[in-house]
């Protein structure tokens, strides 16, 4: 195999081909920013679908977010900048005023360092492309947590009522008793298992989140921006579209309207361990996982 | 046989027999992601419904397992909707299960400083007692001016906006038999 | 909404969502679409893709403003001055579609001699009573005719229908024919409605709107530009509107200001058209056609009243018109009476009229709530609404509540209106205490959608229905049974009643299958009670055209009619969008008779050929009506069809007159009746505003009710007078996305409370400079009401706007809060006044004046003292106006 050479073709993510017939294709998420309405409907059918618990309530005062970040148990993040520019160049320059929101998730890169560093074997490369934590494999090490280049992969605290304030009742939302895991978008593995797409996609009432192939995305995706560009849409550009960035290309990527660091997220995002050196970084993995495996199995029995 | 199953199992078997020698995807796939299926599947029977927040109308598919939902998304079906939904709408099932749901009848007495329990039907018969001893005690046959009025004004009816058409037509059937003219609702406009 | 009713004949939107994506140009205006409806936004945004132009004019840029091509912000209030210099625009520059204009409205139609506009009286219409508070309309009749119908006959003491049974169609203006005897086919009649519409709009000029509005005059044509660009044969324009134009003490008028731009562009009943009212709630549009509502019946039908109607002939005359749909009154009320009270309805005893309750002139929510403070209401049901947090005026209705000897309260949580007794902020302030409440309080839990069968009516008129899914869990019930074993058991008490006040309940057809261990009805028998039956042969009918007036049919509703067809729910209907048109006929269904887009006769020029290819939609091929929706027309009616002089009902609709529910058939720039405020609309400043008027002398609404003397709805001075400097701000209240109105339905839900976890209020960084409010921390909002508390969100979406050469901050406040739930805060309603729109006795709660300061509120008693010594402190300056006398003396008496 090439990778065992440190040679990954452009764009292949890393570990997918190992599944020969049993391979999908590779399926991702495309976010067109310029038609969310900021409507989080994807931040709740996340929730409802992976019965997520609550993320704490605070008002942050940051325009209508009060989600914050992604975290272990924000799943999709809705990013909301207020501007005083307008949306068009071509704009009379009267209302000179917008309000860009974006809805952000875990990118499922080419090249995720997150899953190099993994030692259990918990975060795993899906037949459709797709990077997953193994809940029933993950034991909560936290090496992946620094490794992501975007700051998606965070643990889960241990519930306690101090979450809840004085509503004793909200406990049961808090359905996983034992925590301290680490958790983070599957872009819905489950329902990608059973035919239907990931439920932020489908929810959201603008199609801003399109689901699918990532090469109809990728399609999609540059005649979309043909048409912001020809019609001077401020700012315009791809980000994580090209196989070529640091980190291969990810499985999730956007159109923006502005750069990356206006939404907070690295505007050249590198894979973590690729000082390492591709070939160093998928052996140590390897090495990894064997020892973990082998004591945690000889542990179950 | 159980001591192959399980060294079968060993990610490091996998490893070697699939091919991802770095362990980075099938070798390590677990139990639960091979027998992994979205709930959805394992439902009773799903129902197509309604949302209930705005006038939208969106389609919503209900999945019911051993009689408590477990999933509401949206139906793709509905022409107005396509399967989508808004924060709102997609929480229907936390509304629904809301941690702060009333299941029980409470009860306060005239001056009381907390609540009671009441049996269900108790507490009808009671509210029935109280509506007829109401109407007749204020009960207007006659305006002051001699023209019918068949009324009484101590009795109101108020909600509507978020019920059933069905419910909304008994309301007003019954309100009008009871002589309840004061009948309202959020749709004032 | 009598504001669309009076001008077209029904007061249900004239489109439907998905049609959006056929426009050209949307205008949202008096909502926020992406926000409270983000759903049926993706049309607008379909429409956006195929390169429409999506204009949002609004008092602050929301997540709508953002996505639209254009946003105009303005002063909260001010629309009718925005939407009558379009008019003026159009007018003054001979861009109306005049072929649109001459044949289905009613410009060509002469206005009687003494009729005399605002022009002319400084702000009133001829016919003002300032004693009555209220105007004669008869002066504002069609030449040649009397007023007749709904429009009562005050010599002899009947009152004027109004609000949403007049509103469903003005019942045909008296008109004794379809055509109105007096028209100028040229309109150039000085009195025909055409010029009358043009002098009363003459000083709408783009100055004056800047001025009013608070824009420049460049935004404000350059939206009338984009209307014009994008209206007549090959284009059409939608708008969309919400409560952020209803609710206001000119509500009803602000609605008719946008049908009269849409009839002069010639936009309605045509694809990508049409006025797209947004509703709120699931069934808002349905509470109304079976209505919870005190002044009518199912299907818009009046409901009696104490001083106009004594027997039943002079009921039906007076409602039944001579022409159009409404000619068909007395088969439709006969059948409800059916429907009700089956064999015990006879000719014979006039279906038993003279047993029916009788309402007065104002039995409304906010009539209930006076009466209830002064201890006259004994009993309250509150089903699914939460007026502790919701209605205006929060602190009235909580100390109401406090009056009452018993309240049942059915829900799904214990909502506000329910815990008033122990948790409400007047315990914290002390004027009420728990020991001292005399209410008695059954709080009954309420089953979900999921858990019962059932139709919603959504904002398209589209009657969806809804299967159930699990059981209802414990004590938790459907209104569906609560009502009827309510109603079970006071019929089983009263059987052997004699007297004569329980005979209805005797008479009342009572009898629904039930189904399971706790009896709950079925849902699907009262549907099919709606829809209607032959009751010799309990056939169901297909639609209200076989309603008959001597008692052989029965029905719950006319204009539902059909809804259960040859004994199917067509409602369930559910054939995926996939498998039919755009149109999608075949899921759900819509009333009336399952048209999804209305008075699509006017989609075709008065012969009956699309006015253009692209827009082509209802059209006569040559024997009949065809198209891509259910003709919104006689099938086989000519478009040359004439009437004959001594035709009746719909007979006496001409084959070019798409407005088949107007007894004219045409749709009304000019209301001659039906309105208690006047025939056309006028900008009139809010109730509660920091400007006069800048067009007349007549400030506010003169015909507003108000409550003034009552003690419990205290007002801010107004538009300069002593005392308004300290209530100098304009704001605004709203929904968010992520809450549902008074929160019952979202506080609920912690995925829900976690998106907005707090009250807090939106003002512009010139304001928070001024007011020394700092972003993150608190401000103190009041009124002569309240005040609240809430966290300060400082933003430029919040624009300091220039009127009348001063400059004006508008605060934007969320309304979703309360005392209780997963997240708490103060309500904003408790800050709003509750002078009411005279049509519809609606809140005006979109503008209205207050004051700011930073930090929190007072707690306990401190904080009704801070506010009545504000208050004291305004209104003694005020006293000393000589110029708010004046103001007074031209003003209602409290109603």
């Amino acid at each position: 195999m090439s990778t065992l050479l440190g040679q990954e073709p452009t764009g292949v993510p890393d570990g997918h081909e190992a599944y020969g017939d049993e391979q999908q294709p590779r399926v991702g998420f495309f976010t067109d920013t310029s038609v969310c309405i900021g409507c989080k409907a994807c931040e709740v059918a996340c929730k409802e679908w992976n019965l997520i618990p609550q993320d704490g309530q605070a008002w942050t005062g940051h325009s209508y977010d009060n989600t914050g970040e992604l975290s272990a148990n924000t799943w999709r993040h809705v990013a909301f900048i207020e501007q005083e520019k307008p949306l068009r160049t071509n704009d009379d320059g009267t209302t000179a005023l917008r309000w860009l929101m974006e809805s952000d998730v875990c990118k499922h890169c080419t090249h995720a360092a997150c899953l190099d560093v993994c030692p259990t074997g918990a975060l795993f490369r899906t037949e459709f492309g797709t990077v997953v934590v193994q809940e029933d494999i993950c034991n909560g090490c936290g090496y992946c947590v620094p490794a992501c280049p975007f700051g998606v992969l965070d643990k889960r605290d241990i519930p306690s009522t101090a979450n809840v304030g004085h509503q004793p009742d909200l406990l049961p939302i808090f359905g996983k008793k034992e925590d301290g895991r680490v958790w983070k978008c599957t872009l819905c593995y489950d329902r990608l298992k059973g035919g239907h797409e990931p439920a932020c996609a489908q929810a959201c009432p603008t199609k801003s989140i399109q689901f699918g192939p990532l090469d109809e995305l990728h399609a999609r995706a540059d005649e979309r921006l043909a048409k912001l560009e020809a019609e001077g849409w401020n700012g315009a550009q791809l980000y994580l579209r090209d196989p070529e960035d640091g980190i291969g290309g990810a499985g999730a990527f956007f159109l923006l309207l502005d750069e990356p660091e206006v939404y907070g997220l690295p505007p050249d995002p590198v894979v973590t361990t690729k000082h390492l050196g591709s070939m160093w970084r998928n052996m140590a993995r390897a090495a990894a996982v064997l020892t973990v495996a082998i004591v945690g199995a000889c542990a179950r029995d | 046989m159980k001591l192959r199953r399980l060294i079968a199992s060993w990610p490091v078997v996998h490893q070697l027999k699939n091919g991802d020698r770095l362990a980075l995807g099938p070798a390590v796939k677990s139990q639960r992601s091979h027998t992994l299926k979205p709930r959805i599947h394992d439902a009773d029977h799903v129902v197509q419904s309604i949302c209930p927040y705005c006038a939208v109308g969106c389609g919503q598919l209900v999945y019911v397992r051993d009689g408590e939902v477990t999933h509401i998304e949206g139906d793709p079906a509905s022409p107005i909707s396509r399967g989508r939904l808004c924060p709102k709408g997609q929480a229907s099932k936390s509304y629904v299960q809301s941690p702060l749901r009333e299941y029980k009848v409470k009860y306060r007495r005239p001056y009381g400083t907390r609540w009671e329990e009441l049996d269900l039907e108790t507490a009808m018969d009671m509210i029935a007692d109280r509506v007829i001893e109401t109407r007749a005690a204020t009960w207007q046959a006659e305006t002051e001016g001699g023209n019918p009025a068949n009324r009484t004004l101590a009795i109101g009816n108020l909600g509507g906006a978020t019920l059933d058409n069905e419910e909304n037509y008994l309301i007003k059937k019954l309100m009008t038999a009871l002589g309840v003219v004061q009948v309202e609702n959020q749709a004032r406009i | 909404m009598p504001g669309l009713g009076t001008s077209f004949g029904r007061g249900g939107a004239t489109t439907f969502q998905q049609d959006l994506q056929n426009s050209d140009c949307i205008v949202i205006m008096g909502s926020n679409m992406a926000e409270n409806h983000p759903v049926g936004f993706q049309w607008v945004m379909e429409a956006r893709e195929r390169g429409a132009e999506v204009i949002h004019v609004d008092p602050r840029f929301t997540r709508t403003s953002a996505m639209a091509t254009k946003w105009v912000g303005i002063r909260a209030g001010s629309d009718i001055a925005f939407l009558g210099g379009i008019a003026n625009y159009l007018l003054q520059n001979d861009l109306y579609f005049e072929e649109y204009v001459k044949h289905y409205t009613n410009a060509p139609v002469i206005i009687r001699e003494e009729f005399t506009d605002t022009e002319e009286l400084d702000g009133l219409f001829s016919g003002w009573d300032p004693e009555q508070g209220t105007y004669d309309v008869r002066q504002w009749m069609y030449e040649g005719m009397e007023v007749h119908g709904s429009g009562g006959d005050p010599e002899a003491g009947f009152k004027a229908t109004k609000g949403e049974q007049s509103g469903h169609g003005g019942h045909g203006g008296g008109l004794r024919y379809g055509e109105p005897p007096s028209e100028d086919p040229d309109l150039k009649h000085p009195r025909c409605v055409f010029q009358i519409l043009k002098r009363h709009f003459q000083r709408y000029t783009p100055e004056l709107v800047a001025e009013t509005c608070g824009c420049s005059a460049d935004d404000f044509v350059a939206v009338c530009e984009a209307l014009v660009r994008n209206s007549g044969r090959e284009r059409t324009s939608a708008f969309c509107y919400a409560v952020g134009w209803t609710q206001h003490t000119v509500g009803v008028q602000l609605i008719r200001a946008c049908t009269i731009v849409q009839q002069l562009l010639g936009n309605i009943g045509r694809p990508g058209g049409g006025i797209l009212a947004l509703r709120g709630h699931a069934s808002i549009q349905g509470s109304t056609d079976i209505p919870t509502l005190y002044n009518i019946l199912p299907g818009y039908l009046s409901m009696p009243h104490t001083e106009a109607y004594g027997d039943f002939e002079t009921f039906m005359k007076a409602n039944r018109s001579p022409t159009g749909w409404w000619g068909h009154y007395d088969a439709y009320w006969v059948s409800l009476m059916k429907a009700y009270f089956g064999e015990h309805a006879t000719d014979e005893n006039d279906w038993l009229f003279k047993k029916l309750p009788r309402i007065d002139d104002d039995n409304s929510m906010y009539w209930t709530l006076e009466q209830m403070l002064a201890g006259n209401v004994k009993g309250y049901l509150i089903a699914g609404e939460n007026p502790a947090v919701g209605n205006a005026n929060g602190k009235a209705n909580r100390l109401a509540l406090a009056k009452l000897d018993w309240l049942v309260v059915r829900d799904l949580v214990e909502i506000e209106s329910a815990s008033f007794w122990y948790d409400s902020p007047e315990i914290e302030s002390g004027e009420l205490k728990t020991d001292q409440i005399g209410t008695e309080v059954f709080f009954m839990p309420a089953s979900a959608h999921t858990e019962k069968d059932g139709s919603f009516t959504n904002t398209q008129r589209l009657l969806q229905w809804h299967w159930q899914a699990t059981e209802p869990p414990q004590d938790c019930r459907s209104d569906l049974w609560f009502y009827f074993h309510l109603g079970r058991r006071i019929k089983q008490k009263l059987a052997d009643s004699k007297d004569d006040r329980d005979d209805l309940i005797t008479a009342l057809r009572w009898e629904y299958p039930t189904h399971t261990q706790i009896r709950e009805p079925s849902a699907e028998a009262v549907l099919a009670e709606i829809s209607g039956w032959e009751v010799e042969s309990g056939r169901f009918l297909p639609a209200y055209k076989e309603l008959k007036p001597d008692g052989s049919t029965a029905c719950g509703c006319w204009i539902y009619c059909g809804v259960y067809a040859d004994g199917v729910n067509q409602a369930a209907r559910k054939k995926p969008h996939w498998e039919q048109d755009y149109v999608a006929a075949e899921w759900a269904w819509a009333w009336p008779a399952n048209r999804r887009l209305i008075y699509n006769r006017a989609s075709a020029d008065p012969d009956g050929k699309p006015w253009s290819e692209r827009k082509q939609y209802v059209w006569w091929n040559g024997e009949k009506w065809t198209g891509l929706d259910v003709p919104d027309f006689e099938e086989t009616k000519e478009p040359g069809y004439v009437p004959p002089d001594d035709a009746e009902a719909e007979a006496a609709i001409a084959g070019d007159h798409p407005f088949i529910m107007q007894a004219d058939g045409r749709s009304w720039l000019y209301v001659p009746q039906g309105l208690e405020d006047g025939p056309l609309p006028t900008h009139y400043e809010p109730h509660e505003s920091p400007f006069d008027n800048p067009l007349y002398g007549q400030r506010a609404n003169p015909a507003r009710q108000q409550h003034k003397n009552a003690g419990w709805d205290p007002y801010n001075p107004v538009d300069g007078e002593p005392g308004s400097e300290l209530y100098p701000h304009v704001f605004t209240t709203y929904r968010l996305t992520e809450h549902h109105t008074a929160g019952g339905m979202t506080r609920s839900v912690p995925y829900l409370a976690e998106l907005q976890p707090a009250m807090f209020c939106e003002v512009s960084p010139e304001l928070a400079e001024e007011a020394g409010l700092e972003h993150g921390g608190w401000a103190t909002i009041y009124t002569a009401r309240s005040a609240i508390e809430a966290r300060v969100l400082v933003t430029e979406r919040m624009k300091p706007l220039v009127v009348q050469g001063r400059k004006t901050h508008q605060i934007g406040l969320p309304y979703h809060w309360g005392t209780r739930l997963l997240t708490q805060g103060d309500s904003a309603n408790d800050l709003v006044h509750a002078a009411l729109d005279p049509n519809v006795h609606i809140m005006e709660t979109k503008a209205a004046t207050c004051g700011i300061r930073p930090g929190r509120r007072p707690r306990g008693a401190a904080l009704t003292e801070f506010v009545a010594e504000l208050r004291d402190q305004a209104h003694s300056r005020r006293e000393m106006s000589p110029r708010a006398e004046s103001e007074e003396s031209r003003k209602t008496a409290p109603s």
